[in-house]
């Protein structure tokens, strides 16, 4: 059929799986930014009359911790952290890994080995490992928090920018266009970057739940987010203890970072399967 | 032709026969039925070429007979008998003991239908096995067939994997796949249009053969005239879903009735072209030009000499086709031409100055006055950039006003063949030659005066590609560029070059004017692959007569 | 193919020296390497002694070299805490890891890889939909939820603990084993929807081979290919997730030995452990690439 035009392109509907995800993460982000309205109560302030309060108790909405601290307003806060860490997280593993996979596409030679052997040394070491490794040398803090996980996942996108890069560049309209006399310049920013894009917009909506669980996971583990702050997988690790008596405490923050990283995922499948059909899970 | 074929009263019953065959394109199709109606028979021990372009139904006919069309296409109307039966109805289980038994099928990419991580041996034993044929029997008859074919070593062929076949012996493999069973009727879907023109004669000299020795009926699709002249006792034209023509093959090549089938016969047998205006000056030549590939590290270092003491001039206004088959290096003559690549050794002026150690600002001011057009239609414009910026963007490069670079790009697209509305169109929304249009305008906006184009029309239809040589050559005309024309396929360069420069494995073997090298080519390879063509030799001898 | 061999170890042997130089700068830059690698309440001569002994007044790079002669000799240190060689602690944690890893790995391969291969030959149905569906969630669900929700569930509905040393190992597999599962079956299912679908196999449709025929012995060589990388890959997730599931079902792991001792900065022992993880990620990823000389004969022709 190679003479009759295809691909008119039609605005394809949205599954209702995409749309309450859609939903789910607009209410996420709407929590963390006003759901201090919703109660009276400081994240950090206690109330000894008022410790392991069951939800729906008057004035606790969602019942109180050990030290009697409203869980709606630790939920809150725990929101807003986990939300700045993976998408700050989530940015500086795309930009960082992104620009590494595009320079080593572009200039080959010695830079691109040095790359490409970066990318191996962090493929064969889990993020979780480094993170855990730093984190006993250094003092934890916030930003060398943030900076672990951010490292989260940028092998990923140099290679797949690597690799992406490297195939417009022999692409056709590459070729043509630096035929045309074309500086480096705009074949870059004008030809390749515009097609390479969609690669790390979908691999960002894969890696940003993978940040979320990151993140959660070691603040679960008590290394990764320090009290008085707090974030939704810290608040999981504080009520641990109490699983079996104050249920809530460990669950509700649990479902919460289950149904963000499920929302994320499910949007990115679709954004795959709409930005290019052809692309395969990388995970 | 022997007797016993010709006419309406052959005495024998014909082995396959489609009556009304309609297959239904459910969908977006551009027509409700991939196959409209279609009747035809073919004897015992006949070759029917079944032609048609891509898209005209004439795969899906092949699918049909045995039983391989998928759910999307459904069988709509008419029937199919084989040896007096009707066949059972598409994907019906009854077709496992029809299948290379009775019918066989061989498919165009002959590498791909060979599954990559079992050997040759091992996919033949097989069949033969799901055909219930004892242990013992099955490795004498994949050795007798593989020596049937022609594959020199049987033994090791049978041991290889596919990857270690030539292009040629996994076609040969996939033919002796096809005979295990000694059936009655092969048919074969394009299976030399992967393929070299000089492997290409050599495998349908073998299905030729195959055809005598077993007696043995095919059903032969094809888009190539030049194939049918080879190997057809009759033709069937097929033109988007409806039989337009049939009948004896020499009736049809000598006396086409279908304004469709001559146009498809007038691409394997070009006009040669009438010579337009020459300048003698060279505008762009090349002397002792080297050009190797290096590759892998360490131990493993690899060099591939792509391009070997290569020496060319190309007059203004003139027109040479550099022509070779895979892997001649014709495309990295080109791509060294055009500075796209760095060469090692040698030099390459245009209109006198060195251009090869150009690099920087120079380099880019020079490429005003070379452009290229490339093979692959579909990759070569960015899915991003609508047409008119496409076009606009090499003025604009090269310092023209944005609002000027785009009133020259609406004219040219007009120029070229496509409406002035379509500008603002991405080029997904074209077809393969309508890009190519857009790919000649898009070169042709900075007024070059060489215009190089790699494979340019290989990856269209014949009758577009006819299309596209005469808007090449009404544009030359016109503006008065020389061209370099690298192709594989001779009946395109005897369409549109002057001069004919012919590679092997990286060097130029043989060099002149069209006429001469047509008429009396000088160099063994030439004429090696002057005889290989399909049907060349043939309208030759016709229109000699 | 020599070439490919000398290639793919010569690339491993640079990965693990890259990550030991690493560790070995790190460890410098976290601050005084004698005050970290001896008991806190250790005296002022002992740190000097151990300095001496370490051969920190020697320049940076005779340091790195005595490092990686020692690494290479087997003296990896010990722990600050119990003094104990850091090699023997972890000896003595590695096979409750090696069983929960390993049933993990198991439950993962041969749950994920069957559900995959058949939602692809269902493609479309509701078999298909509801893998697909499994293999997001599994994704999605943080293994320390999910085990906590079987921990909770069990004692609530059953009065029984899931945790400990003497506890059975397949509900902390299960957690472990999930996310795998899910990407398996994702991967499985993606694999053989593009075998199935490639030129050979309608060629062997034509040829006659029946359907199971054509899934058994054209369809899985094939799609077996991508799935060894993945299971090569999924080493790293799995080494990942076990710190985290032996923290939740209390399960006296490797894992759990190297939160601890982040957790009380015991540097000497987790040095030692990041070192094992990343061996063992390359000599996996060896492993992989060696394999894919025996399933993949346009590999072996290289």
């Amino acid at each position: 059929m190679t003479d009759t035009a295809t691909a008119t392109r039609t605005a394809p509907s949205i599954p209702l799986s995409v749309k309450l995800a859609m939903i789910f993460v607009v209410c996420f982000v709407l929590f963390a930014l006003f759901g201090h309205f919703l109660t009276p109560h400081g994240f950090r302030e206690t109330s000894l009359f008022h410790r392991l309060e069951p939800p729906g108790t008057e004035g606790y909405l969602l019942g109180t911790d050990a030290r009697g601290r409203d869980l709606l307003a630790r939920l809150v806060t725990g929101a807003q952290i986990t939300l700045v860490v993976a998408i700050v997280g989530t940015v500086i593993g795309a930009v960082l890994g992104s620009l590494l996979g595009i320079v080593a596409a572009a200039q080959r030679g010695k830079t691109e080995a040095v790359i490409v052997a970066a990318i191996d040394v962090q493929a064969s070491l889990p993020i979780i490992i480094v993170a855990l490794f730093m984190l006993a040398m250094f003092d934890n803090s916030f930003t060398l928090f943030l900076l672990l996980v951010g490292l989260n996942g940028w092998e990923v996108y140099a290679r797949l920018m690597r690799g992406a890069t490297l195939q417009a560049k022999e692409s056709g309209y590459v070729t043509a266009v630096r035929a045309l006399g074309a500086t480096p310049a705009r074949i870059y920013l004008r030809h390749v970057l515009p097609n390479i894009l969609n690669i790390a917009l979908v691999q960002f909506t894969v890696n940003l739940p993978l940040t979320i669980l990151l993140e959660t996971a070691l603040s679960f583990l008590g290394l990764g987010v320090q009290p008085p702050l707090t974030s939704l997988g810290q608040i999981m690790s504080e009520g641990r203890d109490r699983l079996m008596t104050a249920w809530w405490l460990t669950l509700l923050p649990g479902v919460i970072i289950f149904c963000l990283a499920l929302s994320v995922s499910m949007i990115g499948d679709w954004l795959r399967d709409r930005l290019d059909p052809t692309l395969r899970s990388e995970r | 032709m022997s007797e016993p074929h010709r006419g309406e009263s052959a005495p024998r019953a014909p082995l396959l026969s489609i009556e009304d065959l309609t297959v239904a394109l459910p969908g977006d199709g551009d027509r409700p039925e991939a196959v409209s109606g279609i009747s035809f028979a073919i004897a015992p021990g006949e070759t029917l070429c079944l032609v048609g372009e891509s898209g005209s139904g004439k795969s899906v006919v092949g699918q049909a007979v045995l039983g391989m069309l998928p759910h999307a296409l459904p069988v709509t109307g008419g029937c199919i008998r084989f040896a007096g039966a009707e066949m059972p109805p598409q994907r019906d289980r009854a077709f496992g003991t029809i299948r290379s038994a009775q019918i066989a099928m061989i498919f165009q990419d002959a590498g791909a239908s060979l599954n990559p991580v079992r050997t040759i041996g091992g996919q033949l034993a097989e069949i033969l096995a799901v055909h219930g044929i004892p242990k013992p029997d099955r490795r004498p008859r994949v050795l007798e067939v593989l020596r049937d074919v022609a594959l020199p070593e049987p033994e090791r062929i049978a041991r290889s994997y596919p990857h270690q076949l030539s292009g040629g012996q996994a076609q040969r493999a996939v033919i002796a796949a096809a005979l295990l069973l000694k059936p009655d009727l092969l048919i074969a879907d394009e299976p030399t249009t992967a393929l070299d023109v000089t492997t290409q004669a050599e495998i349908l000299a073998l299905i030729a053969r195959l055809k005598v020795e077993h007696e043995l009926a095919v059903l032969f699709v094809t888009h190539d005239f030049g194939v049918v002249a080879e190997i057809a006792d009759r033709v069937a034209v097929m033109q988007e879903g409806v039989l337009v023509e049939a009948g004896m093959a020499e009736d049809v090549l000598q006396a086409p009735q279908h304004p469709y089938t001559r146009k498809l016969i007038a691409a394997v047998n070009p006009t040669p072209r009438t010579l337009g205006q020459h300048g003698d000056t060279p505008i762009l030549d090349a002397t002792d030009v080297n050009l190797i590939y290096r590759s892998g590290f360490l131990g493993n270092r690899k060099a591939l000499h792509a391009v070997k003491d290569v020496s060319l001039e190309i007059a203004a206004g003139r027109t040479v086709a550099v022509v070779g088959e895979s892997g001649s290096g014709k495309s990295s003559l080109a791509r060294c031409l055009l500075r796209l690549e760095e060469i090692d050794s040698g030099s390459i002026r245009f209109k006198g100055q060195e251009i090869s150690t150009l690099t920087g600002a120079p380099l880019r001011q020079l490429r005003q006055s070379i452009q290229v057009v490339l093979q692959d239609p579909f990759s070569a414009l960015n899915p991003r950039q609508t047409i008119l910026s496409a076009i606009a963007e090499g003025p604009i490069i090269h310092g023209m006003a944005p609002a000027d670079a785009r009133q020259k790009a609406a004219e040219l697209i007009e120029l070229v063949g496509l409406s002035a509305q379509s500008g603002g169109r991405y080029p997904q929304e074209f077809s393969g030659g309508q890009r190519q249009r857009i790919c000649i305008a898009r070169a042709l906006a900075l007024e070059p005066e060489v215009l190089i184009a790699d494979e340019a029309v290989s990856a269209l239809d014949v009758s577009i590609q006819a299309q596209i040589l005469d808007l090449f050559a009404d544009l030359q005309r016109r503006f008065g560029f020389a061209i370099l024309f690298i192709t594989h396929d001779l009946a395109v360069a005897r369409a549109i070059a002057d001069d004919i420069l012919v590679m092997k494995s990286a060097e130029i073997v043989e060099h002149g004017p069209a006429d001469r090298v047509f008429a009396a080519p000088a160099h063994p390879y030439t004429q090696a692959l002057l005889a290989a063509a399909p049907g060349l030799d043939l309208f030759r001898r016709g229109s000699a007569a | 193919m020599t070439g490919y061999i000398l290639s793919r170890v010569l690339r491993a042997a640079l990965t693990m020296l890259v990550t030991v130089t690493l560790v070995f700068l790190f460890i410098r830059l976290s601050g005084d390497p004698a005050a970290a690698l001896v008991p806190p309440d250790a005296p002022q001569e002992v740190i000097d002694q151990y300095a001496r002994a370490m051969g920190l007044d020697q320049p940076l790079w005779q340091q790195y070299l005595g490092y990686v002669g020692g690494l290479l000799q087997g003296n990896f240190g010990f722990s600050i805490h119990t003094g104990i060689a850091v090699e023997e602690t972890f000896l003595g944690r590695l096979p409750f890891t090696l069983h929960l890893g390993i049933t993990a790995l198991a439950l993962a391969i041969f749950i994920g890889i069957p559900i995959g291969a058949l939602a692809a030959i269902r493609r479309g149905t509701a078999l298909d939909r509801f893998v697909m569906g499994f293999s997001v969630f599994a994704f999605a669900m943080p293994n320390f939820l999910f085990g906590l929700v079987m921990i909770l569930v069990a004692a609530l509905a059953f009065s029984a603990f899931l945790g400990g040393e003497n506890a059975n190992v397949i509900w902390p597999a299960l957690t472990l084993g999930l996310a795998a599962m899910g990407s398996f079956a994702r991967f499985t299912r993606s694999s053989v929807l593009e075998t199935i679908n490639a030129p050979y196999m309608r060629a062997a449709e034509a040829r006659g081979v029946p359907f199971g025929m054509r899934l058994l012995r054209h369809a899985a060589p094939n799609a077996a290919i991508p799935l060894v990388t993945l299971i090569g890959l999924s080493l790293g997730a799995l080494v990942a997730g076990s710190v985290v599931t032996e923290q939740v079902f209390a399960w006296p792991g490797v894992g759990q030995l190297l939160v601890r001792s982040v957790a009380t900065r015991d540097l000497a022992q987790v040095q030692f452990l990041v070192l094992v993880v990343a061996f063992t990620m390359v000599m996996a990823n060896l492993i992989v690439d060696m394999l894919y000389l025996v399933i993949d004969p346009r590999i072996r022709a290289k």
